[in-house]
């Protein structure tokens, strides 16, 4: 018993003894000269502005040039200069602009109804466990399957009207907003609940004033994806079946081989949903101080 | 310090009294924690009550019983007679946390009581203004709570505490997160405003000198099963200077908790 009392610390010292002599014997790397900031500074913005045009404008040229000569099947692909005319054409002749507002409006709508019904349901997730356990499965199947094989009946059933194409950029943006809104809502400091019902609050209390402004930053931060999903969404439901909008237009020009009117369609998409998107940041910012105050 | 602060209306004084109070909680698996047992005090009228003790002695039981955010196993409590077990917005209460909400103002946060009892936004705004004007948060009251200091993030919470306007009020380690400089002016702080509104005080602490710088009594609590295992009064004069610390009667105390404490542990 003393023997191995004795032994212990005898070894110990003789393992620190061998570790201090490896230690001293490993080479020691040379010290290192950083002269740069040891983290890049922030560019200025009219830099970063001056290159993103530049790099827009080059492959726009790059792709002029090489329509001209030829390396680029115009049939196919078209080039700049063509799809310039067809967008004067299709602008000045008038269906443009309405199919423009009409992808609009359904977009607009859908995320309204599906941002809107998600935090809803999302936050009424807070008032009982029981009832959000059971549904979140629910939810979680009806998100694997892929919407976009439901707007084939969405538009039977709703028709080719407007209709059809809100519930698709509805059902594209509500339920990862229930998701989201559900994440958050579990997240909520469980102490300042704590602290508001030693206060003598109600649980409404609790709710509007804890749970609503804690988790409104996260509901605010899913707008940015729903808003590319209802787009998404409307445009699908205009590709099955519609009278009006880019995805019609879009397809319609498909069908008469008209890629210039295909790019035009395409790029109005692409700046439609960069206005939505920094309207949806404006919206971010209002929302979030309106609540927080 | 002299303050100049308008008293809270409706101020009048309460006693606490904890008879037989027990807490047992009841795991899934069917094994018993016994967290407090058999807890009976009585903090008079506009009293500084310390309770102190190793960790796991069931002080924050005790509190969140008082509080009514926890239901007790058996046993009473009371503010002047009458029953409180189960029941939420007798006492003001300090977690240990400061708790402050990050997306109110100061200002926001110490009104927060008065706005979850009906009281208007204006009127609590009128009353809350001077309070933190006269106990030094004046510069503060527009700031969010991530721009405060440590000191001043629980000056905002204890100010909350007494805006909730209770006559008793509850503080769990509300110093324990801050450096030992702050912690010394935190306390003359809190005895001013003790002075000031004569609230009835129940403080829990793990800080020995704490304890007897600030309070009428101690009492001492062993560990887990807590229960009380002393009761001290602290015999010094008030107003306390600082250097009472070194005082023979406050090393007496000091070694008797100490012992109290030591004994506690077997």
């Amino acid at each position: 018993m003393s023997t191995i009392e004795l032994e212990k610390p005898i070894t110990a010292t003789a393992q620190v003894g061998a570790a201090m002599v490896a230690l001293s014997d490993l080479p020691r790397r040379a010290p290192r000269v950083r002269s740069r900031q040891l983290f890049p500074s922030e560019p200025k913005g009219w830099l970063v502005a001056t290159l993103a045009a530049g790099i827009v404008i080059a492959l726009f040229a790059a792709w002029q040039l090489l329509a001209d000569a030829d390396v680029v099947d115009t049939f196919f692909w078209s080039k700049p200069s063509m799809v310039w005319e067809s967008a004067v054409i299709a602008f000045s002749n008038g269906t443009m602009l309405g199919d423009t507002l009409f992808t609009f409006t359904s977009t607009i709508a859908g995320f309204v109804l599906g941002v809107v019904g998600g935090a809803v349901i999302g936050l009424s997730f807070w008032w009982s466990r029981l009832y959000a356990r059971t549904s979140e499965p629910l939810l979680i199947a009806v998100e694997a399957m892929p919407k976009l094989a439901l707007a084939p009946m969405i538009v039977l059933a709703l028709g080719i009207g407007i209709e059809s194409k809100i519930a698709m950029a509805t059902a594209l943006v509500i339920i990862i907003q229930v998701l989201n809104t559900h994440t958050a809502v579990r997240a909520v400091d469980r102490d300042l609940q704590t602290l508001l019902y030693s206060l003598g609050a109600s649980r409404w209390q609790v709710f509007t004033k804890v749970v609503v402004p804690s988790t409104i930053s996260s509901i605010v931060a899913s707008f940015r994806v729903s808003i590319g999903l209802a787009l998404t969404g409307a445009i699908v439901g205009e590709y099955i079946g519609s009278q009006e909008g880019l995805g019609k237009m879009i397809q319609f020009a498909a069908s008469s081989f008209d890629i210039s009117l295909i790019w035009v369609g395409v790029f109005t998409l692409g700046i439609l949903s960069f206005v939505l998107y920094l309207a949806v940041l404006l919206l971010e910012k209002l929302l979030l101080r309106a609540i927080r105050g | 310090m002299t303050i100049t602060a308008p008293a809270p209306h409706s101020t009048q004084q309460s006693d606490l009294t904890v008879t037989n109070l027990t807490r047992i909680f009841t795991a899934p698996d069917g094994t018993e924690t016994r967290a407090l047992v058999d807890a009976s005090f009585t903090a008079k009228p506009g009293e500084f009550l310390s309770i102190i003790g190793p960790s796991g002695c069931g002080k924050s039981t005790l509190f969140n019983a008082v509080a009514g955010l926890d239901q007790p196993t058996s046993g009473d409590i009371s503010i002047n007679g009458s029953p409180i077990v189960g029941q939420q917005g007798h006492v003001g209460y300090l977690l240990q946390k400061d708790l402050l909400l990050p997306w109110r103002s100061v200002l926001g946060n110490v009104t927060i009581g008065l706005e979850v009892s009906g009281v208007s936004k204006k009127r609590a705004n009128e009353i809350a203004l001077p309070m933190l004007q006269a106990y030094g948060l004046g510069e503060f009251v527009n700031h969010r709570p991530d721009q405060l200091s440590g000191g001043m993030r629980q000056r905002a919470a204890l100010l909350r505490t007494i805006l909730f306007n209770r006559d008793v009020i509850l503080l769990d380690e509300p110093f324990g997160k801050l450096d030992a400089q702050t912690r010394a002016t935190m306390q003359e702080w809190l005895l001013d405003l003790w002075d000031d509104f004569q609230k009835t005080v129940v403080f829990v602490t793990h800080d020995i000198d704490e304890a007897i710088y600030l309070s009428d009594r101690i009492i001492v609590m062993s560990p887990r099963p807590g229960r009380i295992i002393a009761e001290l009064p602290v015999d010094l004069d008030r107003p306390r200077k600082p250097a009472v610390v070194t005082s023979a009667r406050f090393i007496d105390l000091k070694t008797e908790i100490l012992d109290l404490l030591a004994t506690g542990q077997n």
